[in-house]
This record gives structure tokens, C-alpha cells and sequence, in this order.
């Protein structure tokens, strides 16, 4: 099973992909599920490290953290682009991020939450030195941005993946 | 007559409401490219169509279409899904290369790599390169280019 399926997740995602995209039928099941598990084992062949994915929970709650904070900050953005950057009083700034992930796949979901919630732009991610060089639209204190960062999402990434 | 008169008025609202915010965020982030002033900037603004603008608009047309073909469509998810996952490689790519452009220009106005970061903090003590022992870790507002 192992050997056949070495990124089960990756193969899962893939059927459910290929029955929504076409209508459902055993004949795209089929294939679809051919087309999934080959991707899996040339996958395997690139990248042998299998995500292990530690607490589900943990990772629900990440999604839903996320998702309160992406409304919040289109909101806080927005408001800035209509007043236009509270009449010029707004800096950005960097700020170097001291990170304690470093496994590929929770690095990669931390991107994908810092690009999706505007106000922050993920520059850089320096593998040796294990820090990160964010880019914030509305800087009011770096301190809080690092805890933020550290406390909000870190910290469930860390808790979801082993 | 349409399939989409079949659609009831509360649904209708709600449907127009997410169209029109999704759009409306869209639009501010479209304004917000032109308008900022720096790079770093306006590496900002299309995020918010990329996220809660598609969402909105995506949000829309999957009540629309669960709606009027009475089953739920889920196809929006996949669009979505794909949008999320695929910002973050094209904005890390624009990001790194103004920061190359910009540390190779020099000027002092974005922090150096953390290669060279850690090295300006050792010559510190030294005094070899006062230029890199000076260049403070973060910055205020940058001042990059118009």
C-alpha cells in the first residue's frame, strides 16, 4: 500500500479534483484515479518525504484563524486604499521574522496564509539562518507582527505536522 | 425568461452582494496598483482581489449554479483552491527580484540578505565594513523607487 500510494493525501485530492471537473462516471473514476496514483509515485520519485499530518484539529482550527483573519485584513486594506493610507500617515516597512518551522510543506502553507491575508507579502525565507523577510503594508509595531506570527499560526503549524 | 429569473429575490440579493463586493474589492485593488507609490507597495494591493475578491465573486456563482441546476456545485472550490496556492509563487518571484535589483543598486533602503546580515553583525565588533555594520536590520518606511 505504501509502495503503491506514497503520497495518499496527494492521490485523494487528485481523484476528488478529477470527478468535480468531470461529471461522475466509473470510467473517469478510473482514470482519474490512474492518472492520481501515477502522480503520486513520480511525486514520490522528486520529493521521498511524506508530509505527516500530526493533529487534523489543529489544522481546522488554522483554517478557520485564517479565514477570520483574510476577512479582516481585505477590511483593514481596503479601508487604507479609500482613505488613502489614513491621508499619508501610513508606513510599510520589513521586518525579519525569526521562524522556527523548518519542514517544506507547513513553510509552504505558512506562504500561502501571509500572501492570502493582504498587508503581508512574504519576500524571502532564508533556509540557513531560519528567518523570513515579510513585508507589511501597515507597520504600527514590529514586536507585535514577530508575536503575531509566532503565536497565531506558528504555533498550529507546528502543532499539525510532526 | 432565463434560468436566473428562476432565482428567488432573497437569493438574489445575496447573490448581488457578494458580486458586488467581490468586485468592489477587485476594483480597489486594480486602483491601489496605480496609485502606490512604491514597489514594495503595490505588491500589496492585488492580494485583495486575490483573495476575498475572488472568493466573493466565486461565492456568487456557486449559489447561482447550486440554485438553478439543484444540485451543489462545488467547481468554485477548485478555482479557489488553485488561486490560493498559486499567488504566493508569482508574488515570491516579483518580491525576490526587486530585492535582488534593489540590493544590487544599493542605497541602503532594503535590508541586506541574511547571509550578509549575519556577517555585517560579526564586523561589527571588527569595524571591517562599516558600510554593511550600519545598515540597520529593518527600516522604516522605504523610500525605493516611484
Amino acid at each position: 500500500m505504501r509502495r503503491l500510494l506514497p503520497h495518499p493525501l496527494l492521490t485523494a485530492a487528485l481523484i476528488l479534483m478529477w470527478l468535480l471537473l468531470t461529471r461522475f462516471s466509473l470510467g473517469h473514476l478510473v482514470l482519474g484515479s490512474a492518472i492520481a496514483v501515477l502522480a503520486g509515485l513520480s511525486l514520490a520519485r522528486i520529493e521521498p518525504e511524506t508530509p505527516r499530518i500530526r493533529s487534523w484539529s489543529a489544522l481546522f482550527r488554522l483554517v478557520a484563524i485564517v479565514s477570520v483573519d483574510i476577512v479582516r485584513s481585505n477590511w483593514a486594506v481596503a479601508q487604507l486604499m479609500l482613505t488613502n493610507g489614513r491621508h499619508g500617515a501610513r508606513t510599510s516597512a520589513f521586518v525579519v521574522i525569526p521562524l522556527r518551522l523548518r519542514d517544506p510543506v507547513p513553510l509552504a502553507l505558512l506562504a500561502i496564509i501571509l500572501t492570502a491575508t493582504p498587508g503581508t507579502a512574504w519576500l524571502e525565507h532564508d533556509r540557513e539562518a531560519g528567518t523570513l523577510l515579510l513585508h507589511v503594508f501597515d507597520m504600527i509595531d514590529e514586536e507585535e507582527w514577530r508575536v503575531l506570527i509566532r503565536d497565531r499560526y506558528e504555533a498550529l503549524l507546528m502543532e499539525a505536522f510532526a | 425568461m432565463t434560468a436566473l429569473d428562476s432565482l428567488p429575490p432573497w437569493l438574489m440579493a445575496l447573490v448581488a452582494f457578494f458580486l458586488v463586493l467581490g468586485s468592489t474589492l477587485t476594483l480597489l485593488g486594480a486602483f491601489g496598483l496605480i496609485h502606490l507609490k512604491s514597489f514594495y507597495d503595490r505588491i500589496h494591493a492585488p492580494t485583495l482581489g486575490t483573495s476575498w475578491g475572488t472568493a466573493a465573486i466565486l461565492l456568487a456563482s456557486l449559489l447561482t449554479w447550486s440554485w438553478v441546476q439543484d444540485r451543489v456545485f462545488v467547481h468554485e472550490l477548485v478555482i479557489g483552491i488553485c488561486v490560493m496556492v498559486t499567488t504566493p509563487v508569482t508574488l515570491m518571484f516579483l518580491g525576490r527580484a526587486a530585492l535582488h535589483r534593489d540590493r544590487a543598486e544599493g542605497g541602503g533602503a532594503v535590508p541586506p540578505a541574511a547571509a550578509a546580515r549575519s556577517s555585517a553583525d560579526e564586523s561589527m565588533s571588527s569595524d571591517s565594513d562599516p558600510k554593511a555594520a550600519t545598515l540597520p536590520t529593518t527600516l522604516g518606511s522605504e523610500k525605493v523607487r516611484p
